[in-house]
């Protein structure tokens, strides 16, 4: 299953990635005389209201998709491995005030916030990086900021158990740093988890990504991601159900894909949990 | 007891202190100036716009800014609507009963699946039950809320024509007709709440159940000779259902981001499209309002949860 799960999310970011040199149907080409048609071989995908070739659009939206929920997942294990392994090596108030923050931070409403936040920053940011880069810098960081809390907790308790091990004493009585201890020893052996909750932090992040496209707060009407085309189609559905089959299809596809795949390294990395 | 649910309380607290901190945080880290339009208001002397900025207390240091907002949040003087120049709160108070009903009857349906169905899994690993159900649930919570909802109004709705999409609170009708409409308009949104949630929680049942299958005191009550139903229910299930509570209080916050979304769908009047709202209007009161209170529901949800635990875990309320 977990094979599979990787060749369809393969399949999946080689179309998104290749597909727009194939299929060279522009994404904004406004052509009223074949506004909302179903798929057809001119259109295998259908046009929307405006006529614009669904296909293209799916294309291009899945590179931001994607896009954001990879770069989500980095920030979010950027951030998770720093907080945890502070708390991990040190002992003490660091440990117990970073461990509150990350409490502090699961009991947050996320998309409220997350609403909230986008509100608030989204037009000094489109100024400083473009409406394009400003909206996806926001997204990324805020999404990733409300998803570190379960891989540094994971990092911490990894830390906890694996530096009172044989291998790390005898580096220490060797005379290694703190530092080198942590870089060379303990987190090489702590990833296992930390790869399994990147890879759910992936699907994560792109359920939110489009959640907030869909809730029509994401990335301006311009830019079509797969959250905003099913937001674009949900005022046509008697008329045209394809235009949301097709985004809601892909990005349930995409994230049912990497679930399988996080399953299956969690099989394959922690023993411990397959019975 | 008592003393145990003393100290949650004031656990509770904190935590609550730390998400207003934040949330002001974020208000005033946001860039924009209230008085930027007076500024650029060749009308308004300077003077008059510092004499201004000083009252209000624009100039004071963050953190006695921070005071005076906190003690106006729990006042409960939250200010007023801008688009529509109503008390903040009473606009918040009409909507959260809707919510919570949502929620709550959704949650009933998401346990009503997810106990059930976890536990058979568990009880017979891998077998074809095991391995259909595994997958279904992998499935349902991969499908997001706001996909399952529209896949609903499309069959239901649209296709079949038995439900109706769009909820109203005005039901035109009487008695025992009204209530049945309440039921038919509520189906699609519970359901699709419900299922979401109830497919994780499969998956939590599952495994929890799974770890308590394998311990003593298991064997030891089969060998006595006791019923499996007996076993499964007072010996399996009861122990096994003490970290899921702790897990279900953990997902609240998806819960209510579940809820959001699927009020936006349905057009449910609740507090999450009232959020919505209030962001496509730039309506700041009512989303600082709204944000609080998700937060605060949150917060409660949690505490609940931990009292919970108290009274399925006597051990705990004892440390």
């Amino acid at each position: 299953m977990a094979v599979a799960s990787l060749g369809v999310l393969a399949l999946l970011v080689a179309a998104v990635v290749l597909g727009p040199f194939a299929w060279h149907m522009p994404i904004d080409e406004i052509d009223f005389s074949a506004t909302m048609q179903g798929p057809s071989l001119a259109h295998p995908f259908g046009t929307d209201d405006l006529g614009q070739d669904l296909l293209a659009r799916m294309l291009y939206g899945g590179r931001i998709s994607l896009a954001v929920g990879f770069a989500a997942m980095g920030m979010a294990v950027l951030v998770g491995v720093t907080i945890g392994a502070l708390a991990g090596i040190s002992k003490g108030p660091v440990d117990m005030v970073s461990m509150w923050v990350t409490d502090l931070f699961l009991s947050l409403p996320q998309l409220p916030l997350l609403l909230l936040l986008i509100y608030l920053f989204r037009e000094p940011l489109k100024a400083v990086f473009g409406p394009e880069g400003g909206v996806f810098v926001l997204i990324v960081v805020v999404i990733g900021c409300f998803g570190w809390m379960q891989v540094a907790r994971l990092v911490r308790a990894q830390f906890f158990s694996l530096r009172e091990k044989e291998f790390v004493e005898a580096a220490r009585a060797l005379g290694a740093t703190t530092t080198r201890v942590v870089w060379r020893h303990i987190l090489p052996n702590a990833l296992g988890p930390v790869i399994v909750a990147g890879t759910i932090n992936v699907a994560g992040a792109i359920i939110a990504e489009s959640t907030l496209s869909f809730l029509g707060l994401g990335f301006p009407p311009d830019i079509p991601t797969w959250g905003r085309l099913l937001f674009d189609s949900k005022d046509h559905l008697d008329i045209a159900a394809y235009w949301a089959l097709f985004p809601g299809g892909a990005i349930f596809l995409a994230v049912m894909a990497i679930n399988f795949v996080g399953d299956g390294l969690r099989d394959a990395l922690d023993p411990r949990r397959v019975l | 007891m008592g003393a145990f649910i003393l100290r949650r309380l004031a656990l509770a607290v904190p935590s609550l202190l730390g998400i207003s901190v934040v949330l002001f945080a974020v208000l005033a880290l946001a860039p924009g100036d209230p008085f930027a339009e007076l500024a650029t208001n060749s009308n308004v002397p300077p003077e008059v716009r510092q004499h201004l900025r000083a009252t209000l207390g624009l100039d004071d240091p963050v953190a006695l800014r921070y005071v005076h907002w906190l003690a106006a949040m729990l006042r409960g003087d939250w200010g007023f609507s801008f688009i529509s120049r109503v008390d903040v709160t009473a606009l918040i108070w009409q909507r959260v009963p809707v919510t919570l009903g949502l929620i709550g009857a959704s949650q009933l349906l998401a346990l009503a699946i997810a106990i059930p169905v976890g536990t058979l899994s568990a009880v017979r690993p891998y077998s074809w039950f095991d391995r259909i159900a595994s997958t279904i649930a992998l499935a349902g919570f991969s499908l997001p809320t706001f996909f399952t909802g529209i896949l609903l109004i499309l069959v239901f709705s649209i296709k079949l024509d038995w439900l109706p999409f769009v909820y109203r609170s005005d039901v035109e009708a009487t008695g025992w007709a009204a209530v049945v409409e309440h039921v038919r308009q509520a189906i699609m949104p519970v359901a699709v709440l419900g299922l979401f949630q109830g497919a994780g929680w499969t998956r939590y049942v599952r495994s929890a159940v799974l770890d308590v299958v394998r311990l003593d005191h298991v064997t030891t009550a089969r060998s006595k000779g006791l019923a499996e139903r007996v076993v499964v229910m007072r010996h399996i299930l009861r122990n096994a259902l003490i970290p899921v509570v702790t897990l279900v209080a953990l997902q609240m916050p998806t819960v209510f981001g579940g809820a959001i979304v699927t009020e936006q769908i349905f057009r449910i009047p609740g507090i999450g499209s009232l959020l919505i709202d209030a962001i496509l209007r730039n309506d700041t009161p009512v989303i600082m309002g709204v944000t609080f209170v998700f937060s605060v529901l949150v917060i409660l949800f949690n505490l609940v949860a931990d009292l919970l635990y108290g009274l399925l875990d006597p051990r705990i309320a004892y440390r």
